[in-house]
């Protein structure tokens, strides 16, 4: 390609920031409390909110638990603004917030806010976090596969090309073999295969890694539309009814309440995506492969001056990659709905991508960002059900709108691996 | 691309500054086969040919001749032979010349259609390509003409106008729509350094939601007494009118994209902002180093991207879908114009023929898609592997093992 689309590697941080403590935390916190407490003035209903913890298959039941809520609602905004007092003293001292103080308070204010906008309705906490959950395993997947791509030093703008080819792989073989799991290690493939165009053009011929993330997705979402009209349709019945994957309740943890149904009373790909995230997390911080791929994402000259095959790693990382990313493909269609349909995935892979960013490049708080976008979109789901006076758009909005706050610095910076997006042409 | 020396028969091709003037017929020769225009026609080729083996490779009776290839491969070959032909034979007749009419003022009209689908093609694809001059990446071509779209629509069915100013407007206020949505990139990143790609993405699907939010709400957008989340049809007085008369559907919209082609070359290539957007392209340390304000050169180039973009969206809206604002209003052309841009090389007349192309592949496969049943998505396959092909000719110089132009 021309060298026009080269985009700039990065600008330089002209700002100069030497703040050891960041600001941002206590004013975001305290702004959070404000708004929350305007929304509570202002409102004017009325009457009392029912959190439902318990489901059935418990080992012992929680009852439901039920208060007035906006009075809730303000105890539990006090509680917050105190933690927020907390984190102003922290920073007069010097200090950093600590994480135990954000999560403590992040639960208050969503005790809160529920507390107001279910009023007259029922929280089903369960179903809250349960879906949560489960609607996260494509962006934990996607997210996953973004994070080691990235970290090995390539982009990677096609994980929504790598999830559709994933779902649309699923489908097929899963139809056509009578075997979930086989659609399952399809959907693995199918990344590899979209992973392997990736890095053919990008680490093998130096095109600029954006343009061929962006026209996989384009290429992909042809191929998949284009045989899902010729041949999916017309064979709908061998080729595109898969048997779902059921949820698999594992034995006493799946009974504890609560934590049991949301976390061990889901489908066997939650499971694998458990397993996954603690590998990769393993794996890239603590084995000898894992500081070779940062080596290679970081510093690529260097880690080729002390024997590290940079295209070489690059290239069984990206492969690597497009595998995790291709397994939450099947999801959409073997574990959301049964069989492929046009463009299915909808954007999830673009908020995969905002997970990477969001969780500045580490496995473990891409999975949480992940996680907490899956809750947004469910949270939005379970609201409308309610009735709630929050515009659906806007929950639905929340995810990329943090995503740019994020990237723009508002909230903590989010730094890149530092040849990210870089060709490497070994001298 | 390792088995390959230009040295054998050829000469070694000039330098790099010379290229521009050949002087003696073999240097053209050599030119030819090393040279990107080869290339490029390759590139299209290998693309088309892909295409080919899906057609054939979806098509009933070739399959069903498939089963006695041994026995008689004749009616293989035919088979597939009339299916691909039958195919590309639909394309030329949708997007350039119905052949299967007498009537020539009929048979014209497909090549119209290619020109009406080329417009928001061209005019995204100017928006994409001014980015990349400047080496900025701008992926938010959905925001942009949705937002763009949004805002000429409403101008378009709310504000009782004569058509000498309502149509100006109504293309005014998405421009500035489009442009302001693109401004926002181009600002963060001059001011805190976030990169475009990422924001731009995000942009897209806030954009998404506050055009459906407003389509929502009939204080906004939605139509009154709707629950469908549409607006209201456009006034006659904002809608741009027919250029050839009722009998086609082509409408101003081609005229705004041939203007703004031309309007872009002047930028790009005579005003001083051109010459500083192409500065920063080059080089961003070194257009500092030279006095110009880089951070506010991403912002302009981002506003005047999103504003080109912009009337992609008032285009759709005001011209070729009038029945009133939507969230499919992009039909996919924000994400196409990044293909047209890559193919017409950031140059305005490149984006003005690449438009073309692409317009044409747009409007010749929906007739494809309905006299020969064969899905339109074909065309995205195509279009995506023009340019992935296009984007790495030494990888279509090492299937065609033509000599590699970049050996030294």
């Amino acid at each position: 390609m021309s060298t026009t689309a080269d985009t700039p590697a990065t600008v330089p941080d002209e700002l100069g920031q030497v703040a050891v403590v960041s600001r941002k935390t206590p004013i975001l916190l305290a702004v959070l409390v404000v708004g929350l407490a305007l929304v509570l003035l202002f409102s004017d209903s009325v009457g009392e909110t029912t959190f439902r913890v318990a489901s059935r298959n418990d080992l012992f039941q929680i009852p439901d638990i039920t208060v007035p809520g906006r009075a809730t609602a303000w105890v539990m905004l006090a509680g917050c603004a105190l933690l927020t007092g907390e984190s102003f003293r922290r920073l007069l001292n010097q200090q950093k917030t600590p994480l135990w103080l954000v999560a403590t308070y992040a639960l208050l204010w969503m005790t809160a806010f529920l507390s107001w906008a279910a009023i007259g309705g029922r929280v089903p906490v369960v179903g809250l976090f349960g879906g949560a959950v489960a609607l996260a395993v494509p962006l934990v997947f996607g997210a996953l596969g973004g994070v080691l791509g990235e970290r090995a030093g390539v982009v990677n703008i096609a994980i929504e090309a790598q999830l559709l080819f994933g779902a649309f792989a699923a489908a097929v073989v899963a139809s056509s073999t009578g075997s979930a799991w086989a659609g399952v290690l399809a959907a693995a493939l199918a990344g590899v295969l979209v992973a392997s165009v990736l890095g053919l053009f990008a680490i093998g011929y130096f095109v600029d890694q954006i343009i061929v993330g962006v026209v996989l997705n384009v290429l992909v979402i042809g191929l998949t539309n284009f045989f899902f009209r010729q041949v999916l349709t017309p064979n709908a019945e061998t080729l595109n009814s898969p048997e779902r994957l059921s949820a698999v309740p594992i034995p006493l943890l799946g009974q504890i309440p609560l934590i049991g149904p949301v976390l061990f009373r889901q489908t066997p790909l939650v499971y694998l995506l458990y397993v996954t995230v603690a590998v990769v997390a393993f794996a890239l911080y603590r084995t000898r492969w894992g500081l070779r791929v940062r080596a290679v994402g970081e510093h690529p000259k260097a880690a080729d001056t002390v024997g590290i095959k940079v295209n070489r790693t690059r290239w069984r990382t990206v492969l690597l990659a497009g595998a995790v990313a291709g397994l939450g493909g099947a999801y959409f269609s073997l574990v959301a709905v049964s069989g492929f349909n046009r463009e299915m995935t909808g954007g999830a892979g673009f908020i995969a991508l905002a997970a990477v960013i969001f969780g500045k490049w580490d496995p473990v708080r891409a999975t949480l960002a992940a996680l907490l976008f899956g809750f947004a979109s469910n949270l939005q789901g379970v609201l409308s059900v309610i009735g709630s006076p929050v515009p659906s758009q806007f929950m639905l909005m929340l995810p990329y709108l943090v995503t740019i706050l994020a990237v723009a610095g508002l909230v903590g910076r989010s730094r890149p691996p530092a040849a990210d997006g870089q060709p490497y042409r070994s001298q | 691309m390792n088995d390959t020396t230009t040295t054998e028969q050829e000469p070694t091709p000039p330098p790099a500054e010379e290229v521009e003037q050949p002087s003696e017929a073999h240097s053209l020769l050599y030119r030819i086969a090393a040279g990107d225009a080869l290339a490029g026609v390759l590139a299209v080729f290998l693309a088309f040919l892909v295409g080919s083996v899906m057609i054939a490779a979806t098509d009933e009776t070739v399959r069903e001749t498939a089963g006695y290839i041994a026995a008689r491969p004749s009616d293989f070959f035919q088979a597939v032979w009339d299916a691909v032909s039958g195919a590309y034979a639909a394309m030329f007749r949708g997007a350039i010349y119905n052949t299967r009419v007498d009537d020539f003022q009929t048979a014209i009209r497909p090549l119209t259609e290619t020109l009406k689908y080329a417009a928001p093609l061209i005019l995204a694809g100017l928006g994409v390509g001014v980015g990349f001059r400047a080496a900025l990446f701008n992926i938010g071509g959905r925001g942009q003409m949705l937002l763009a779209g949004a805002a000429a629509g409403w101008v378009g069915f709310a504000l009782d106008l004569p058509a000498v100013i309502h149509l100006p407007l109504a293309i005014l206020a998405g421009l500035i729509a489009g442009g302001l949505w693109g401004g926002i990139a181009g600002l963060l990143k001059a001011r805190t350094g976030a990169h475009e790609v990422i924001v731009t993405i995000m942009l897209n699907y806030v954009a998404y939601y506050l055009v459906l939010y407003a389509l929502s709400r009939d204080f906004l957008l939605q139509a009154p007494g709707s629950n469908n989340p549409q607006s209201l049809p456009m006034k006659q007085s904002a809608i741009l009118p027919k250029v050839l008369g009722d009998r086609y559907n082509l409408h101003l919209g081609i005229i705004l994209a041939l203007v703004a082609v031309a309007a872009v070359w002047w930028l790009l290539n005579r005003s001083a902002l051109g010459y500083r957007i192409r500065a920063v392209g080059g080089n961003p340390h070194a257009a500092r180093a030279a006095g110009i304000n880089v951070g506010r050169t991403y912002t302009t180039v981002f506003f005047i991207a999103g504003a080109l973009v912009g009337l992609a969206g008032v285009n759709q809206v005001l011209g070729t879908v009038t029945s009133g604002v939507t969230t499919d209003l992009d039909a996919g052309i924000g994400f196409d114009a990044i293909t047209v841009a890559l193919l017409g090389r950031s140059r305005p007349l490149g984006i003005l023929f690449a438009g073309l192309l692409f317009g044409g592949f747009k409007a010749g496969g929906f007739t494809m898609q309905t006299s020969e049943n064969i899905s339109v998505d074909l065309v995205l396959v195509v279009q995506s592997l023009i340019v992935l092909f296009l984007a790495a000719p030494p990888l279509v110089r090492a299937i065609f093992r033509l000599p590699n132009k970049e050996v030294a």
